[in-house]
């Protein structure tokens, strides 16, 4: 089986995936390479790190230069079984990765995997390195944002994982959960909410 | 046979007037052809640099003339733009009078944009409604960029790239807005190209010096790429531009700027499309001329199976077309202003327009 994103396939085996970034024929050579291959390392470090910090996330078998072979978490997507509790602890998650320095930059409910009761985080992708309030924020308000938008009880959902993020991470969590709200009444994201 | 007549004021049944774009408004209406009358629409744009007048109809542009504000030294200086425009709005809006067309409505870009500007630009609106006694329409500037590129372009529900001096955006339908998926974090990327061109002694606008420059390039530069999810940074870059200018031949410099930034623009406009599930994309805004930006888009929608769209050059630009055209969808909607309300917004986002026509 194949996924093709905007910038990367991603094949799945039964004991592996193997996720390649593809060549764009609208950059240059030299930078299409050059993004590809720096992109693909960051990946591959952001996701051992978040490892380090106490975050599940799939275990990286072999760096190519422009593909990561990583394990295939064989589990159910958190967009099918979220439940208050299991929110409060991808808070928890999400704490530690914020903690660590770590933004994720696509938290939905689809980028993470119960596999028994363990959460893990998938496709680090568009993660990155900032400690900022703001990139926290936002790193938050989209996983908010998927709540709101495909699971009907999602106000339980976003107080559960508002007492994960502040267990986890607790010298920080009130500025940035007041930031998110901030960013919700932002012209930008204001009427994105239903 | 068919039977043809003018009716004016007719109101045609939506899903007959959705479908008409192009030449001229003909519905097939059992056996008689009807051509519409349609209205007309004075539009006013004044945000920046622009200052131009026109007079629009569904099926073309039937006056419009203009004077833009060029700086003598530097860039855009808001209450020298204002004073320019004071100086020249009647003479513009004289000559759109004068080629004898009519109107129902005088619409102006109400923003966003310079405040001195915007406030030139609404007095004179308001002065044409009264005088004329027509509805007065306040046009959202980014909206009218993405609605004159749908009017002549004929795409229908596409990702918009805006590009220019103050605003880089990635703008998509959804909801009953034009939703922003992705804008710059710092600078627009035509206030950028235009700062380096000061920078290497070229007079604004830079942008198409650096477009002739960097056709002459050859090797590329490293330069910092700045993408976070669908948002994107130029100024990292911009200084990178500046060092580099110092050893390097001004046509490497160009082209490396321009396959950097515009590989970072022409990223995020797929990401946008791949969220939205959409198939067309629409360039618009004054650095959406640049030739390599658009066979970049090109190649881009080649290889998703998308179609891209350019309309012609002159609508590029800021333009009084723009405002007309968008004034005219808006007033067949109903969406007209009091004088008292018609206060200018600096500050109007896109997605404040509530959009009923898609």
């Amino acid at each position: 089986m194949e996924k093709r994103g905007a910038e990367a396939v991603v094949e799945l085996f039964p004991d592996r995936v193997i996720k390649t970034r593809v060549p764009k024929s609208y950059r240059i050579p030299e930078l299409d390479e050059r993004l590809r291959s720096e992109r693909t390392r960051a990946e591959a470090k952001i996701i051992s790190e978040a490892r380090r910090a106490g975050i599940p996330t799939p275990i990286v078998y072999d760096v190519r230069q422009y593909a990561l072979v990583m394990e295939f978490v064989d589990g159910r997507p958190m967009k099918e079984v979220i439940t208050p509790e299991l929110s409060r602890a991808v808070g928890v998650l999400v704490g530690r990765l914020h903690k660590a320095g770590l933004i994720h930059g696509d938290l939905t409910t689809s980028n993470m995997i119960l596999r028994g009761d363990v959460i893990y985080m998938i496709d680090f992708g568009l993660s990155f390195w900032d400690g900022t309030l703001e990139a926290r924020g936002v790193d938050v308000h989209v996983y908010y944002q998927t709540l709101i938008s495909s699971h009907e009880d999602h106000e339980a959902l976003m107080d559960a994982f508002a007492e994960g993020y502040r267990a986890a991470f607790p010298e920080a969590a009130d500025d940035v959960l007041r930031r998110v709200k901030e960013i919700e009444y932002r012209g930008r994201y204001k009427t994105e909410t239903p | 046979m068919a039977f043809y007549g003018f009716f004016i004021g007719l109101r045609l049944p939506e899903s007959i007037v959705r479908g008409m774009r192009g030449e001229k408004r003909l519905a097939r209406n059992g056996d008689m052809l009807v051509i519409m009358q349609s209205k007309k629409v004075l539009g006013i744009e004044g945000t920046a640099w622009s200052l131009s007048a026109a007079i629009v109809g569904h099926d073309r542009v039937y006056a419009e003339a203009g004077h833009p504000y060029v700086p003598e030294t530097g860039g855009i200086h808001p209450m020298a733009a204002a004073q320019h425009h004071a100086s020249h709005i009647a003479p513009i809006i004289r000559q759109v009078l004068d080629s004898g067309v009519g109107f129902d409505g005088v619409a102006f870009s109400r923003g966003p944009g310079l405040g001195p500007c915007l406030r030139t630009v609404a007095t004179a609106a308001r002065a044409l409604a009264l005088a004329y006694d027509v509805p007065l329409i306040g046009v959202n500037h980014c909206v009218a960029h993405i609605e004159v590129g749908r009017w002549q372009t004929g795409c229908h529900d596409p990702v918009v790239l805006y590009v220019s001096g103050a605003n880089s955006q990635v703008i998509a339908f959804r909801r009953g807005r034009y939703r922003v998926f992705g804008e710059t974090l710092d600078i627009g990327i035509g206030n950028a190209l235009d700062k380096f061109g000061r920078h290497l002694g070229l007079q604004h606008p830079g942008g198409p010096k650096i477009e002739a420059l960097a056709r002459e390039g050859k090797s590329y530069i490293k330069m910092p790429y700045v993408v976070k999810g669908m948002d994107l940074s130029f100024s990292g870059m911009m200084s990178a531009a500046k060092e580099a200018a110092a050893t390097h031949s001004k046509e490497d410099v160009c082209f490396s700027l321009q396959e950097n930034a515009f590989a970072m623009l022409v990223e995020v406009t797929e990401r946008a499309l791949a969220h939205t599930g959409k198939d067309e994309v629409l360039i618009g805004g004054g650095v959406g001329a640049n030739g390599r930006l658009q066979a970049m888009l090109d190649a881009m929608c080649k290889d998703r199976g998308a179609k891209f769209y350019a309309p012609p050059r002159k609508f590029f630009g800021d333009n009084g077309s723009m405002i007309a055209y968008t004034g005219l969808i808006q007033l067949e909607h109903g969406m007209t202003l009091d004088i008292a309300d018609s206060a200018v917004l600096p500050n109007y986002r896109t997605d404040d327009v509530v959009i009923p026509w898609l």
